[in-house]
């Protein structure tokens, strides 16, 4: 009994051997967002500013505001049942065109479905972009020199892709590329997304993963998908640098991405990158109302944040762009986008026959008999 | 020629690839140093060094997305995948990826991967890593499933599985790997895919079969061979696409057949079978399409695993029944 008693007040006194609050409370403390041009257009980092011409910046600009009239008309052209699938990319230029303006066209891009704007820069042609949307196979008849895959469905399943691509460009020692992809918050929970980071980490391949954290996976908000402070802090289980960055902020999204490139081809492994952006809109055009999920209170100060405003206000400021200007821009994308849709719909009907060609190379019995089959149907 | 096992010609079939194309990769979990759990890739990663053959992080899934990310950059990936009761972690890969890739980009990218895996009962291995699931992976478009029955079709499937430009799903028999050997040429040849073999001539009944069924089938028609009944043995070798021919050519000559698998009953490849023949030679048939097959149960591994698997009595009670119906 006294044994007992002395052993009771000796635990009593001693602290825990492990303070697992105090661990937690760290994990996630070294992921300060990094910033270039602040909300109200201020310069936060005057160093980074001086790096570009206000020619330059006007280009950076010049890419969201194309990014968001694209997103313009594909809203108006789904409304009008002239697209088909569309996932709004509204809120999210300075994320989408600071990251990939940071990469070569030789690198490998590996999209998802809100990834389209940055597919398009990458080289596909708007046309295509629009016939991936209504579901025509031309829209993903990729020439050699497009290095990308189309837009990916399932969430993560690129990740992992990005990995093995990385591997081969390692294994293939070309210098100067990478393989580059992206998802959003709730693909962090994937376990694909996990996969993808452990293995391009383990083989030390050039990757660069990119989590575009626009706050919703469909209606489940940011903080119900993890207990992790940060999703930056996800990558560094996998022994990978990582990243936040305002990505409401094209400069800032734009170094970070470069620097990370940098540090990928210079055969340090791959880096992870979580960009803080907002979805304005929907998740897709197809019935989804974030009136049931969110606030206006919560949406209002993001929309104050608009990427667009503070470098249209700063490069306003310098003398560099004008209203005048942005409206010339405007209608000058809107009438390459009005003769894509016509190039779209000049796309001829698919046929049965084709689809059934491209399932193998070799044609074995079934297809060959399907083959026969549907084309007595089509001629017809 | 020499005398080989049936992991030896699978062991030879890689050696000889991965020698003479440098865009072949090998990789998976435990096949680098340890020559995989059943000695499969043993002495490859010694001879193409680790560039070449090596080990992967454990997760199947990654192993996947590693192998279509690869072939992209213009390898030839052949993964392992160390059971196939593993494979419903990377069945996103497999089914949702890599087999719609040329289809989903109109033919302008082709993914040559070869997933090789284990299967089959009867050697007493724990849970999920005897079941024959290829009933799942031959509903998928654009993957080819082989499955081998001898040494010689090991080494020769194989060779034609890895040169072929699309995604093949390479199925290699469990209990077949060391029980089985046979004097196989050195050099590499190729069998080929799609195309099932007449492994018996007969008159009286087709037996269709594949893997170690095939096996079970050769002595069943030996033993009524005695009888004087004969009967026709076919290998499947490829279980989708089916070749189709062959097995409707074998049952308008015999007009009954058994269709015969390891697998349990509900939507396997000995269903698609008997569908077959309903659909394109039911005219040909004096009686109903047998079939044998496992009960509708999930695999019992361990103890129970002999009274479960489908015996070679039950394909000649079968055969006997159909003959006599």
């Amino acid at each position: 009994m006294y044994v007992h008693e002395r052993d009771v007040s000796f635990m009593d006194n001693e602290q825990p051997i492990v303070d697992f609050s105090a661990i937690h409370d760290a994990l996630g403390k070294n992921f300060e967002p990094v910033q270039v041009i602040d909300g109200q257009a201020k310069v936060v980092k005057p160093e980074i500013v001086a790096k570009y011409t206000n020619d330059q910046l006007v280009e950076f600009l010049k890419l969201m505001i194309w990014e968001r009239t694209l997103h313009q008309r594909s809203n108006a052209l789904t409304r009008q049942g002239r697209l088909g699938f569309y996932a709004p990319t509204e809120g999210q230029e300075a994320s989408e065109m600071g990251s990939n303006s940071a990469m070569k066209s030789t690198d490998v891009l590996m999209p998802a479905y809100r990834d389209i704007p940055q597919l398009i820069q990458h080289g596909l042609p708007v046309y295509k972009a629009f016939l991936w949307s209504r579901g025509h196979v031309l829209g993903n008849e990729y020439p050699e020199d497009l290095h990308a895959m189309p837009p990916q469905i399932i969430i993560g399943a690129q990740y992992v892709q990005a990995a093995g691509v990385a591997l081969g460009i390692k294994k293939n020692k070309t210098a100067d590329k990478v393989a580059y992809t992206y998802t959003g918050d709730g693909g962090t929970s994937q376990g694909d997304f996990y996969e993808g980071m452990n293995f391009a980490g383990a083989f030390q391949a050039p990757a660069v993963f990119i989590v575009q954290n626009n706050g919703y996976a469909i209606s489940v908000p940011r903080r119900k998908q993890t207990n992790a402070r940060t999703l930056a802090q996800k990558a560094v289980a996998a022994g990978i640098p990582s990243i936040q960055v305002d990505g409401m902020d094209f400069l800032a999204v734009h170094e970070v991405t470069k620097a990370a490139r940098d540090y990928a081809i210079a055969g340090n492994g791959p880096v992870m990158i979580e960009t803080l952006t907002y979805r304005f809109g929907p998740h897709t055009n197809a019935g989804d109302d974030p009136k049931r999920y969110r606030t206006k209170d919560e949406e209002q100060p993001w929309f104050d944040n608009d990427p667009l405003i503070r470098y249209r206000k700063y490069l306003t400021e310098q003398g560099a762009w004008s209203q005048a200007q942005e409206d010339e821009y405007v209608e000058q994308v809107k009438a390459d986008i009005k003769a894509a849709v016509k190039q779209a719909d000049d796309a001829p009907k698919q046929k049965i026959t084709e689809f059934l060609s491209n399932v193998f190379e070799e044609q074995p019995q079934n297809i060959q008999q399907q083959i026969t089959a549907y084309q007595a149907k089509e001629s017809k | 020629m020499s005398k080989k096992t049936y992991i030896q010609a699978i062991t030879d079939a890689l050696r000889l690839e991965l020698g003479s194309d440098d865009r072949t990769l090998l990789f998976g979990e435990d096949v680098g140093k340890n020559g995989g759990v059943f000695r499969a890739t043993d002495g490859l990663q010694a001879e193409f060094g680790e560039d070449r053959v090596f080990d992967t992080p454990l997760a199947e899934s990654g192993i996947g997305g590693l192998s279509i990310g690869l072939a992209l950059e213009g390898f030839r990936p052949i993964p392992e995948i160390q059971f196939l009761g593993f494979i419903f972690e990377t069945l996103d890969s497999i089914a949702g990826q890599m087999s719609r890739e040329r289809f989903r980009m109109g033919g302008t990218r082709h993914m040559p991967i070869t997933i090789r895996s284990p299967y089959g009962g009867g050697t007493h291995t724990p849970e999920m890593h005897a079941d024959s699931l290829e009933g799942y992976l031959a509903q998928i478009p654009g993957l080819r499933v082989v499955t081998p029955s001898n040494p010689y079709d090991a080494k020769g499937l194989l060779i034609a599985s890895i040169r072929n430009n699309d995604p093949v799903f390479f199925l290699e028999n469990l209990k077949l790997y060391r029980s089985m050997k046979a004097d196989i040429p050195d050099e590499a040849y190729t069998v080929p895919l799609d195309k099932a073999a007449v492994v018996r001539e007969g008159t009286d009944i087709s037996l269709i079969a594949y893997s170690a069924q095939v096996n079970q089938s050769l002595k069943v028609a030996e033993k009524l061979a005695k009888e004087g009944i004969s009967a026709e043995v076919i290998d499947l070798r490829t279980l989708s696409p089916l070749d189709e021919e062959t097995i409707l050519k074998s049952v308008e000559k015999t007009g009954r057949a058994v269709a015969i698998q390891e697998a349990q009953r509900q939507a396997g490849i000995a269903a698609n079978v008997a569908s077959l023949i309903a659909e394109k030679g039911a005219l040909y048939l004096s009686a109903p399409v047998g079939r044998v097959y496992a009960p509708d149960t999930v695999y019992p591994f361990g103890l129970a695993e002999d009274d479960w698997l489908p015996a070679e009595d039950e394909i000649e009670a079968k055969t006997r029944e159909i003959l006599t119906y």
